[in-house]
């Protein structure tokens, strides 16, 4: 007890359990504040794994951006022979040719970066900044590279990819181009969004 | 007439016992001595507040025709341009008014760079000028995306893809912040939100606590000199007149009259600004699956984008989209502690040395081609000139400390001067 009769201990007890029981007041009631910016349930069902006929696919050619999954572009190139050949040369100029980084499923972790190793399915989506790259599969000199030998270039910020959508050293983006789960229900029906062996 | 008068000094009484009207209106208006040496610099802060009113009225008066979803957005636009009466001019005035709003607004900040007016005892008025600055770039920010013709949607996507960079949890906060997979009509939602009611009520108060600080201390003048050391006998500063009537209307009417008629101008002949206030890719819907050719920010934000974009190599072990990041959440970061970097002696440009004069202009020329670079395809030789104006951009901050100390400034004068 000081002089004037207020107890110090008394009050800055008082004070500090009454900011303890506010603060844990505030931190619930931002639970709801906070959780409703989460994908509603709505968000989460149309986020659900999509069809894709790949028949009509030839060699050389892209399906995408359509189909879309989750609303993101999605890429299926058929690539051919010699295309599969160069994914092994000049892998210097990759950031990361043997994806190492988790942007793929644990089945398309091999050089061509996919089941069957003639389809690639990809995301067409910049792991720099989510703009969509272009695909550009010809093997020419190209104004943004003299030794371009197929593959997707963005043209925002100007990041490369190969045609197994791996990151070219020294550009904005940092990872390879994201492989979504999917696979093939039969040799026509590609199923993205979901992995075969779970499904 | 007397009795008149009588009853209406009885009433303003019968007020003022219970609120003090008179004596607010005193405190900020009639009796608020201001220097009485302002020049063309001092009109940008009054401009900001009528843009401020114009975005307010237009902003709810657009409210009642659009629709805030991925369904109707586009087409509610289009809505008020054709068919609302008048929908086209209130549309107009509020994307011409956004634009201005940046050009006042990067005036008054250049003019408090000019003549220190960010110095003790004004430090506080300056962190709240930059909560002001900060804030309105929310408040485009979630704007931009309202229209959701491609260049917003692309635009969003960009900067809420920034969240990404963040370590570990960058991926959940994109998905957190977009409410979905990919940027949807949930997005659109709830930056709409945002828009029109959380940071409307952020800059409102905000702008009170920066006039606030502003009249506790008193404003600054072009030659940084305080009035308040030479006072009559009544108290007053010698050098000092009161902010009404005299700035209010012989020296903020004139130029908001003048503002108005270039706004009009703009407004009317220009309202897209050359594709600069309202970009082209932006008359075609949203469509998550095709990425304009370029993708640009309007105008205000291009200085930032480019020094985001400079960051091109990996360091210390983060990747390059992560120094990106960094980089320009940091160049506007170090504008909240300029007050705090500036060692001079004086105040005002008028008074210190060539460091200050040089370091200020290198920085103004960095800042504009940044700007520019911008709102162009990167190639190498552009990167290279990006990476070299954002150096001189940090450089004018980081090295504040020294060149403001160890320059010669000149002598101030005793009492303001009027040039």
């Amino acid at each position: 007890m000081s002089d004037d009769g207020t107890n110090k201990g008394r009050r800055n007890f008082l004070i500090g359990a009454t900011s303890v029981v506010g603060t844990a007041g505030v931190a619930g009631v931002a639970v709801p504040f906070l959780g409703s910016w989460n994908p509603s349930a709505k968000a989460l069902a149309a986020g659900a794994a999509v069809k894709v006929d790949v028949s009509a696919l030839k060699p050389g050619e892209i399906i995408g951006p359509i189909p879309a999954w989750r609303d993101k572009p999605v890429f299926v190139v058929r690539r051919t022979q010699a295309q599969l050949d160069m994914l092994s040369e000049d892998t210097g100029r990759l950031a990361d040719p043997d994806s190492i980084e988790e942007q793929q499923p644990e089945y398309a972790q091999n050089e061509t970066r996919s089941i069957k190793p003639e389809y690639l399915v990809l995301l067409g989506i910049c792991t720099h900044l989510s703009c969509s790259p272009k695909f550009h599969p010809e093997v020419v000199a190209t104004s943004f590279d003299s030794n371009w030998t197929g593959g997707f270039y963005c043209p925002c910020h100007g990041s490369k990819f190969d045609l197994a959508g791996r990151v070219f050293s020294g550009v904005p983006a940092p990872t390879n181009l994201e492989v979504p789960p999917h696979y093939f229900e039969s040799d026509a029906v590609l199923v993205i969004g979901e992995d075969g062996g779970v499904a | 007439m007397a009795s008149i008068e009588q009853s209406l000094k009885e009433i303003m009484n019968w007020v003022d016992d219970r609120l003090p009207v008179t004596e607010t209106y005193e405190k900020h208006m009639s009796k608020y001595w201001a220097p009485k040496n302002f020049n063309l610099w001092y009109i940008f802060g009054v401009l900001a507040f009528v843009v401020l009113v114009n975005q307010l009225l237009t902003g709810i008066w657009l409210t009642m025709s659009y629709v805030p979803t991925g369904e109707g957005a586009f087409a509610s636009v289009e809505y008020i341009m054709r068919d609302v009466e008048y929908g086209w001019m209130l549309r107009y005035m509020h994307s011409t008014g956004a634009s201005a709003f940046f050009v006042v607004v990067y005036l008054h900040m250049f003019r408090g760079l000019l003549y220190g007016s960010y110095q003790k005892p004004r430090e506080l008025i300056w962190v709240f000028g930059m909560l002001i600055y900060l804030a309105l770039m929310a408040e485009g920010f979630f704007g931009y995306l309202l229209p959701w013709g491609n260049m917003s949607y692309w635009g969003a996507q960009v900067i809420v893809s920034l969240a990404g960079a963040i370590p570990v949890v960058g991926d959940d906060l994109m998905v957190w912040v977009r409410g979905d997979f990919n940027m949807s009509g949930v997005t659109l939602n709830r930056f709409f939100a945002l828009h029109v009611v959380l940071v409307p009520i952020v800059l409102l108060v905000l702008v009170v606590l920066h006039i606030l600080a502003l009249h506790e201390v008193g404003s600054n003048n072009p030659d940084g000199v305080d009035i308040k050391k030479h006072l009559d006998e009544d108290g007053r500063p010698l050098d000092g007149i009161q902010f009404h009537p005299y700035y209010t209307i012989g020296h903020d009417l004139p130029a908001i009259i003048l503002f108005l008629f270039i706004f009009c101008a703009v407004m009317f002949f220009y309202p897209d600004g050359g594709g600069y206030f309202i970009e082209h890719p932006n008359y075609e819907p949203a469509d998550p699956l095709k990425t304009p050719e370029l993708i640009a920010p309007v105008w205000y934000y291009t200085p930032f984008y480019s020094m985001l974009r400079a960051a091109t190599f990996p360091l210390f072990g983060m990747t390059a989209k992560f120094w990106g990041l960094v980089v320009m959440a940091g160049a506007i970061a170090i504008l909240f502690v300029v007050p705090w970097l500036d060692r001079s002696p004086v105040k005002s440009m008028r008074y210190k040395g060539w460091g200050s004069k040089i370091s200020l202009t290198l920085f103004i020329i960095a800042f504009f081609i940044l700007g520019y670079l911008g709102t162009v395809h990167p190639t190498p030789g552009r990167t290279l000139l990006a990476q070299i104006c954002t150096a001189i951009y940090f450089g004018f901050f980081l090295f504040m400390p020294w060149y403001t100390s160890v320059e010669k400034t000149k002598p101030v004068p005793d009492r303001v001067t009027m040039k």
